[in-house]
């Protein structure tokens, strides 16, 4: 009943009408779809976590927690430095070639910032149980004779040395996961936050 | 092969399309009274969207729950957006289902042969009801609590089992933690699924009869040589373009509430729900929100201790009344025509003075009923005085709508 | 319009200033809040936190958030306004368990983060401001808003000590007016407007969604406004059918 002029009036006005009209349906949506990403208590839970390592004697550890993650913190002694590179032969990543497991700042032998301070997600790369520290060397270990020291995770038996690089030959496929972290002065690290940018 | 037929081989979606959209004849002479469906259906839809991301942060415990939702007014990104929507919306979805109740009682939209579409929506009506009181307990503020403890106990007032079922219904011997677990319940998935499939059978029921239009004449009577009624267009596209203007109007003044005057003065989010509940300190008046203060007036008005059981049990009972009345509403109209356009002057009055009345008790439910609100009397008479009227009007009715002079309805709508 | 759409919009306007009157038999002085004045925030914010916040928690409020919101950088915050917490994601509570609350005043000081949407900005100010001295109460301090209050005058440096005075002439007791009996750090006029800075801050405090919610609604009304003429407009062209 509507003459071709109608028709094209009717064709524009619906089309217009509907577009607008999904945009404010959309406009609608994204505050309720938002409301899904973490809410200002998820961030602050998962802020950035400071650490005071002036008691930290060579050869110890400590362990803080960020995101709901351990972090081991471990100021390695000079015969600890001395065996990473001893061992790369029989590590599947010495040279940190997979990039997502470290900051740029870690892509060296020790991992880390200083040479002497390892920061490291005590997560295990396979399945994400929580390996234990074993910082024995030799058969005193139970891991070996040839053990120099490192981490074993007990869920499934893989190995990472003391940066946190995976053994050859175990489960675990990649080396231990280094966070974000800066130095605000010689004797406090800030785990979340990296090293070039500036206050969060 | 089209999708569309790959569907319609295995599913009757074209059918359903043409059966109650493109070729579903509704009375043409539809007005602004017929808005107020469509937009009840928007409501609902809404509520339930924006409960279920509530639902995501929303903690059901008596220590958590005021605190949560403190958390999504702040924390959580665009919550007091969707709070806002929630709470602002369950007072619009109420706005828009008594103005559609009351299209219904101006054109004769309950009477033969929509008896069950009345029946259904009264239902709905409700449960509507049920689910706002069991909302208003979950953000465990000071009201929410000292309410639901009010409307709670007077199932205590039921003779022999009323004691027992009170603590039932609670699950503690007062409102508790327990009883907010239960009442979140009820609020997320029992009401909702209720109110989701009467709904839809209000729907159908409709369907099946045709719509009434504000000539309350059936289009049916006068089909043309197709079989379709001359009075009727295809709902799509002529109802469904016009539904959509009535949602963009409806939005704006809800969008407009929602941003600039959620409260609204206390009538959509009172100030003392601001307060979390706090069961050594009552709040100094205890009142519903808007939508259920009518009945509230009703049940406060009943103040006579020398009825056989006391007033309590007997308000409790004429708040009972008064909803259950509106159930009975198409068989006590008696008149021969159906739209208040062709009725006699008994009717439009009982009406007009019936609508005026349900205002007046709404009013009433809010203020103290010992003090003076209106003129010369005190609140508590003007709302025995509104019970009497509100009774009036269903009891009167098979008298005044047989004796009234009703003009002789049109064959075609005007 | 039908003889139906006037009697409702009688109805409604007949009903309407009853229902958008403002509640209370309380007689409250008005406060004017202005929460686009970021200085008056911050000053109110302030006193909030060096005064309020050692009794009273506003536990719903995160410090990052009230700094963002009032154009606080984290240094200054973590310098001036934190005091009990470490980092400023944190929310705004106070060390003081309820239970020695309960011994020290007999009641556990209420959290002040609703208390602008429960009781109002006008109480909030009113009552700051209606403290006098009074022997015959524990702490020395009582209130002619809130009688028998167990709070002390916090800012009694501030304003100074003020008598009550009373007319007992009709039976009844009726506050007649305040007398001052040692003046405090601020003169009256500069008292009045570091409360108001503090109402405003507490107002900001119960809702600081308030912030945005105006100015997302004014576009929101615009687009509304556009789409109810584009449905109109198709609704009218569909409707050249009928009839």
């Amino acid at each position: 009943m509507a003459d071709n002029i109608n028709n094209g009036r009717r064709r524009l006005l619906t089309t217009v009408t509907t577009s607008v009209g999904l945009v404010g349906a959309g406009a609608l949506a994204v505050p309720l779809v938002a409301s899904m990403k973490p809410s200002a208590r998820a961030r602050a839970a998962g802020a950035p976590v400071e650490v005071d390592i002036t008691d930290l004697a060579p050869g110890q550890m400590k362990v803080v927690e960020w995101r709901g993650k351990p972090v081991w913190i471990l100021r390695r002694d000079e015969t600890m430095l001395l065996e990473l590179a001893s061992i790369v032969g029989d590590l599947s990543d010495p040279d940190s070639a997979v990039v997502e497991q470290q900051p740029v700042y870690a892509r060296n032998a020790h991992r880390s910032i200083r040479p002497d301070v390892l920061v490291v997600l005590g997560v295990c790369t396979h399945l994400g149980c929580a390996p234990s520290k074993n910082f024995d060397k030799g058969v005193a270990s139970g891991l070996g004779d040839d053990w120099v020291g490192g981490f074993f995770c007990p869920c499934h038996g893989s190995k990472f040395d003391l940066s946190g690089r995976v053994y050859k030959n175990v489960p675990a496929p990649t080396n231990l996961e280094v966070p974000p972290h800066t130095y605000v002065s010689d004797n406090r690290i800030v785990i979340g936050i990296d090293q070039e940018e500036t206050a969060a | 092969m089209s999708l569309l037929n790959w569907i319609d081989d295995r599913f009757p979606l074209t059918k359903v399309w043409q059966e109650h959209m493109a070729q579903y004849y509704a009375p043409k002479n539809f007005n602004i009274w017929y808005y107020f469906g469509s937009l009840a259906l928007v409501m609902l839809v809404l509520q339930i969207v924006t409960g279920i991301v509530l639902t995501m942060h929303y903690k059901p415990d008596a220590d958590l729950a005021f605190a949560s939702v403190e958390y999504i007014m702040r924390d959580v990104p665009a919550g007091w957006f969707i709070r806002y929507l929630h709470g602002v919306g369950s007072s619009m979805f109420f706005l828009m289902v008594y103005l559609h109740m009351f299209r219904a009682m101006l054109y004769g939209s309950h009477r033969n042969p929509r008896e069950l579409i009345w029946l259904l929506g009264m239902v709905i009506y409700v449960a509507l009801m049920a689910e706002a009181f069991f909302g208003y307990l979950l953000p465990w503020g000071n009201m929410s609590y000292w309410g639901a403890q009010v409307i709670v106990s007077l199932f205590g007032a039921i003779p022999w089992i009323g004691e027992p079922l009170a603590e039932w219904i609670r699950g503690d011997f007062v409102i508790s933690d327990a009883t907010l677990n239960r009442f979140f319940a009820f609020h997320v998935i029992l009401l909702p699924l209720l109110l989701a499939l009467l709904v839809y059978l209000h729907i159908v029921a409709l369907h099946k009869v045709g719509s009434n239009n504000p000539d309350g004449i059936e289009i049916k009577k006068n089909k043309d040589k197709d079989g379709i009624p001359v009075d009727g267009i295809p709902f799509h596209p002529y109802y469904t373009v016009k539904d959509t203007f009535g949602v963009a109007v409806f939005m704006t003044v809800f969008l407009g509430i929602v941003f600039f005057v959620p409260e609204l003065g206390g009538w959509f989010l009172e100030k003392d729900n601001f307060a979390p509940a706090d069961i050594l300190q009552t709040p100094p008046e205890i009142v519903p929100l808007w939508y259920l203060t009518p009945y509230y007036s009703i049940l406060r008005a009943v103040t006579f201790e020398w009825l056989p059981g006391g007033a309590k049990l007997w308000g409790v009972i004429a708040m009972g009344a008064a909803i259950v009345m509106f159930f009975f509403l198409p068989w006590l109209d008696r008149a021969k025509v159906r739209s208040i356009r062709y009725r006699g002057w008994m009717y439009k009055t009982m009406l007009m003075l019936f609508a005026v009345n349900f205002v007046m008790l709404g009013y009433l439910g809010t203020v103290n009923p010992g003090h003076v609100n209106l003129i010369w009397f005190k609140n508590v008479t003007w709302a025995q005085i509104g019970l009497v009227i509100y009774f009036a009007f269903f009891f009167l009715m098979p008298i005044y709508t047989k004796l009234d002079r009703n003009k002789p309805e049109p064959d075609r709508v005007r | 319009m039908s003889m139906i759409t006037k009697l409702l919009l009688i109805v409604s306007l007949l009903v309407s200033p009853a229902l958008l009157a403002s509640g209370g038999g309380e007689n409250l002085d008005s406060v004017y809040i202005n929460l686009a004045d970021k200085g008056s925030l911050r000053r109110g914010a302030h006193t909030f936190v060096n005064y309020c916040l050692s009794c009273h928690a506003a536990s719903y409020m995160r410090y990052e958030r009230m700094a963002a919101d009032l154009e606080i950088d984290t240094p200054t915050l973590v310098e001036n306004l934190m005091f009990v917490a470490d980092k400023p994601g944190e929310l705004m509570t106070i060390n003081m368990a309820s239970e020695d609350a309960k011994v020290w005043f007999g009641v556990v000081p209420p959290d002040l983060s609703l208390t602008a949407r429960s009781r109002g900005p006008d109480w909030i100010y009113t009552y700051l401001r209606s403290f006098y001295r009074d022997e015959s109460t524990p702490t020395g301090w009582n209130n002619t808003l809130f009688p028998s209050v167990a709070m002390p005058h916090v800012l009694y440096e501030w304003q100074g000590m003020r008598e009550a005075h009373f007319d007992e002439s009709h039976g009844v007791s009726e506050f007649s007016g305040f007398e001052q009996i040692v003046s405090g750090e601020m003169s009256e006029a500069a008292y009045d407007e570091a409360i108001s800075d503090l109402t405003n801050f507490m107002d900001y405090l119960a809702e600081p969604a308030k912030l945005v919610r105006y100015r997302i609604g004014f576009w929101v009304m615009g687009f509304m406004l556009v789409f109810i003429g584009l449905t109109y407009a198709l609704k009218k062209e569909y409707w050249r059918d009928i009839h």
